[in-house]
């Protein structure tokens, strides 16, 4: 079997900076999706319990170290950068199904507001906060963290969504100029 | 128009796809007689007043959602999670394998 090289959902493009605001390509190691049977999130809490994290209540995620888990649905959750095993859930892996994006800078939160309808300023969507929300027209995984927002969309997105959040900071990076 | 999914929390209507009334949640059994079955399939009430009915959070959640709302005020009155309120799938089909 020949070694293939594996390119990044969004290889090929630099980070792009307007103003404060700087948006760059995410990688993740794994992602992969936990879904709980019936009865056994009992089980499924010890499993995570040596990851040092927990099943996530509803919109929110929690960072352990390079592990996070995320919320995106009922009885659904994304394990992000960490391995596990375990009878008690449904676990598939959507690693190379998804692109990431990290949106940094001070007024974050305002730019991507533009594209994605729910209130993302820190007062309602402080850091631990996660969300599935559409992204324009694309359904979107809507992270906050304390360095800035993660974004993750189908991988098929990818450029689709690095373009629309790079158009919308450069028009609110020119706005705050003007300022 | 904004819909409070009881998951996601209130959410604008583009978010959301429409499903009809709620008479979709109602089957009828399988030897139940073929007018049962047409109610089922056809035929809806057009009413001035309180409805539900089902929509889909296509873009957030995922969930069917069972929505009451008034087609005169235009007020929502509830939102639930229709799983939930389905009856617990059989056992014997997860024994099969």
């Amino acid at each position: 079997m020949p070694e293939l090289i594996a390119k990044t959902p969004l290889s090929g493009l630099w980070p792009v900076t307007h103003g404060a605001l700087s948006l760059s390509e995410v990688v993740y190691d794994s992602i992969l999706s936990l879904a709980p049977f019936a009865g056994q999130e009992k089980v499924l809490t010890k499993a995570l319990k040596p990851l040092g994290l927990a099943f996530p209540a509803p919109n929110t995620l929690a960072v352990s170290g390079v592990a996070r888990i995320v919320w995106t649905g009922r009885d659904q959750a994304f394990l992000i950068n960490a391995p596990l095993a375990t009878p008690s859930a449904a676990i598939t892996d959507q690693s190379d199904g998804w692109a990431g994006l990290r949106l940094e800078g001070p007024m974050a939160a305002e730019a991507l507001m533009r594209l994605v309808p729910i209130d993302l300023r820190s007062s309602a969507f402080p850091p631990g906060s996660a969300a599935r929300a559409p992204l324009n027209h694309m359904n979107a995984v809507v992270m906050r963290l304390e360095s800035g927002f993660e974004v993750m969309v189908f991988r098929s997105m990818a450029r689709s969504a690095w373009t629309e959040i790079a158009e919308t900071m450069q028009r609110v990076a020119a706005r705050q100029a003007l300022r | 128009m904004r819909l409070t999914c009881p998951l996601c929390g209130p959410r604008d209507r583009r978010e959301f796809y429409y499903y009809g009334a709620d008479d979709y949640l109602h089957r009828p059994a399988p030897d139940a007689p073929p007018a049962a079955w047409d109610d089922y399939l056809h035929n809806r009430d057009n009413p001035a007043g309180m409805l539900r009915d089902l929509w889909y959070h296509e873009a957030g959640c995922g969930q069917w959602l069972a929505v009451s709302r008034n087609t005169v005020s235009h007020d929502i009155t509830a939102v639930e999670c229709v799983a939930p309120l389905r009856p617990a799938r059989k056992k014997a089909v997860r024994n099969e394998d």
